[in-house]
């Protein structure tokens, strides 16, 4: 079952090879990987997503623990949470595909952030499952480009992830 | 935070490295110089607190300061320039790590503006060590040196230990800076768990009670953890059976009537089927890995509850799903189960427990570790066997990895902990005579018998010289089958006797190679000569002497459960396939 991971770690150099070297020494799955630093400073925060048996995800949080710069962490799917991830896809904008992708947008609540003669670039926020579905309703032959942030997630109401 | 140690005036850094060890009360710090840590060898001149060990490999470095560690308790500290005495440092640190083995390694390393250069040697320590330490640190700010040695030093002792790296660049170490060393560390992303959860410790004793073919199983944990004597008490008080793993030898006494022998790939009879056949399996301090447990599958066809107490969480559950997780030291979860147990008024099952120890004792009459003692070549068995007889069963025992570590974990009695001193996780041959170095300088006076093969010992074998100038009156006792015997036992099982250049050709005369170090030289042909010959080297109490025993070539390990199958499924030494008659000559 597919997993989102939040950890907070010590802004170290290195810290983010210490968790991806992890991932691939003990042979475990990576969706995506974000990092980036928090309102403090000396914290960054981390949003994994991975997939595996329980077995396999109680060992990666095991693992995860036991790295000795992450300082919090939680499994999101332990409880209610959300999930963002940004996307942008430059699709054709030729002929019919000219109408076609602007209501595609549209249905999906996506922004054209970008025209030109022959494209237009999408830029879409949802869960995984989402940008997923966008791409699927797509005409495969329009995608030009695609780029993904990787999954962002946060736990509903008061479950907070704070040192 | 409060600091011990500090200066009025500056210091280099280098200075401050040697202060950071005074601080931390390093006895020894095994080494190698170059460019990358002048700065500290020439701070380290002028000081006499700790003696340097000069050794001739930084491997051995790291190995010496790994031995001393698991003989002390204490942290073992090893120091190497960059690059290639960084990289050649590297198998030491994985060894230690596998074994969980507190050591922290010094490494110098480009100066900073020029990491990322390709600099002469300029190697990423850093990134290089990073799968196989417990952590690792580059320290960039002479300011730092102080806080980060402290943090290393403690973090490689506490929880589960481990190696830790300070990799330092050359710059750093002539910087200026006051020298302060913290009394204590706090760090809010690593706090090692101390006490295990009580309810859990309570719930483990009453299915230990309540079991009627009970077995425990102690690992390495157990002796690291200084928990032996909590463990025997516990044992003592149940009546139950113990083994142990090789890792775990000497943290219950072997010659114990309680205890079944060794299990795993190379484990006694009685030990595996017990281990197999039991109903409620209490492990302390162990892991499940495939050379103790053997194929995982095959191992939980068998039903049976299992209590596991481990500081190390990641280690419950990785291989086998155990029911009654204790994560805590073991020390303090035998102590606090010994304390419940002695205020309990339940009994274990007299009944139960009498018909599995005549279970037990059936499988001990098959008589597992038997071999030919009435050979006329000498059996390398029969060389541990005299060995134990004429240290008493006091010596340190290192070996290096093969037959003959195997030989000497069955043969070799230990009874107290920290006296089998061998690379289990890593099985890295080279380990027996570095071993042996950091032992005997960690208990100068004791008796010290390095175990090894002709293979092994060749992979360290300029740590002589090192021996000489130490004068460290170490026994090399070398099993010589002109074989890398466990490849060669593995071709005859497994790949119809193909010798695939496992076959020692061009050995060296090893009495002369001894004498040239300065050493004394013996070889032993006959196995009447066996027991006077080691009386002999070890009246030398202040001698090196090297002990060339020229064994049975085709001599194997018994009993064996093949990779991959159930440690029930084992292959004894009365086996028509192991007969040795059905082999081919050897070379
Ligand atoms: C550094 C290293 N290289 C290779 C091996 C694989 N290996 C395991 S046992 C062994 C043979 C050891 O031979 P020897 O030291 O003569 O001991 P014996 O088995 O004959 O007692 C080898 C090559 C190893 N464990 N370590």
């Amino acid at each position: 079952m597919k997993h989102i991971i939040s950890l907070l770690m010590e802004n170290e150099a290195g810290a983010l090879s210490r968790v991806a070297g992890l991932f691939s020494a003990r042979g475990y799955n990576i969706e995506s990987l974000t990092v980036a630093p928090t309102e403090d400073a000396t914290l960054s925060r981390m949003t994994i997503v991975t997939s595996g048996s329980d077995e396999v995800i109680e060992q990666i949080v095991k693992q995860l623990n036991k790295l000795v710069d992450v300082v919090k962490m939680l499994d999101l799917n332990d409880g209610r949470f959300i999930e963002r991830e940004l996307m942008l896809v430059k699709v054709k904008a030729t002929g019919a595909y000219r109408e076609e992708m602007k209501r595609m947008a549209d249905v999906f609540r996506g922004r054209i952030i970008d025209v030109a003669d022959g494209s237009y670039t999408v830029e879409l926020t949802g869960s995984g499952a989402k940008l997923d579905a966008f791409l699927e309703a797509l005409d495969n032959s329009a995608i030009m480009e695609t780029v993904r942030t990787g999954a962002s997630g946060i736990g509903r109401g008061d479950r907070i992830l704070k040192v | 935070m409060e600091s011990t140690g500090s200066t009025t005036g500056a210091i280099s850094g280098a200075e401050i490295v040697i202060r950071c060890l005074h601080e931390e009360k390093v006895k020894f710090v095994f080494g190698y110089p170059g460019g990358a840590v002048l700065h500290i060898y020439d701070a380290l001149f002028k000081q006499n607190k700790f003696k340097h060990i000069l050794v001739r490999h930084e491997q051995a470095a790291v190995h010496a300061a790994d031995a001393y560690a698991r003989a002390t308790g204490d942290v073992g500290v090893a120091l190497v320039t960059s690059g290639p005495g960084a990289t050649n440092a590297v198998t030491g640190i994985a060894t230690a790590y596998m074994d969980s083995i507190p050591i922290v390694v010094i490494s110098g390393q480009v100066p900073s503006y020029a990491i990322g250069e390709d600099a002469f040697q300029e190697v990423d320590m850093v990134g290089i060590t990073r799968p196989c330490v417990k952590h690792n640190f580059l320290v960039k700010d002479v300011k730092d040196i102080a806080s980060t040695i402290k943090k290393a030093f403690y973090i490689a002792a506490s929880g589960r230990p481990g190696p830790v790296v300070v990799d330092i660049p050359k710059d750093i170490t002539a910087h200026l800076a006051n020298f302060e060393y913290p009394n204590s560390v706090e760090m809010r992303s690593y706090n090692p768990v101390a006490k295990g959860h009580s309810g859990q410790i309570k719930k483990a004793l009453k299915l230990l009670l309540e079991a009627k073919r009970p077995m425990i199983y102690s690992g390495g944990g157990t002796v690291l953890g200084d928990a032996s004597a909590h463990l025997i008490k516990l044992a003592h008080k149940l009546g139950y059976p113990v083994t142990n793993t090789l890792m775990g030898l000497g943290g219950f006494p072997a010659t114990d009537k309680q205890f079944v022998g060794m299990l795993g790939m190379h484990g006694t009879y009685e030990a595996n089927m017990a281990m197999q056949d039991c109903d409620v399996l209490l492990a302390v301090g162990a892991r499940f890995d495939d050379r103790v447990i053997g194929n995982p599958t095959h191992f939980l066809s068998q039903k049976r509850t299992i209590i596991h107490i481990d500081v190390d969480p990641s280690s419950i559950s990785k291989r086998v799903k155990v029911d009654v997780p204790i994560v805590g030291q073991v020390q303090s979860v035998l102590g606090e189960m010994n304390e419940l147990l002695d205020a309990e008024t339940k009994k274990p099952d007299a009944a139960a427990l009498k018909a599995w120890w005549a279970t037990i004792d059936g499988w001990r009459g098959k008589d597992s570790l038997a071999y030919d003692r009435s050979s006329s070549i000498i059996k390398p068995q029969f060389v541990i066997e005299k060995l134990y007889e004429v240290t008493k069963g006091n010596a340190y025992v290192t070996s290096d990895v093969g037959q003959h570590q195997m030989w000497a974990a069955q043969y070799y009695k230990f009874d107290k902990p920290r006296r089998w001193i061998n690379s289990g996780g890593l099985g890295t041959m080279g380990v027996g005579l570095p071993y042996a170095m950091g032992c005997q300088l960690a208990d100068p006076k004791a008796q010290v018998a390095c175990v090894t093969g002709e293979g092994s010992i060749q992979m360290n074998i300029q740590e002589l010289s090192t021996c000489k100038q130490f004068h460290l009156p170490i026994k090399v006792i070398m099993l010589n089958n002109r074989y890398l015997g466990m490849v060669r036992q593995w071709q005859e099982f497994f790949y119809e006797n193909r010798y695939a250049e496992s076959y020692m050709d061009s050995l060296p005369d090893f009495v002369k190679l001894a004498e040239s170090y300065g050493h004394v030289g013996m070889q032993i042909t006959k196995p009447g000569d066996v027991e006077s010959a080691l009386k002999e080297a070890f009246a030398m109490k202040d001698r090196f002497v090297f002990m060339d025993f020229i064994t049975d070539q085709k001599e194997n390990v018994f009993p064996m459960v093949p990779n991959g199958k159930g440690i029930s499924e084992m292959i004894m030494g009365d086996d028509p396939k192991s007969k040795t008659a059905e082999r081919p000559e050897l070379a």
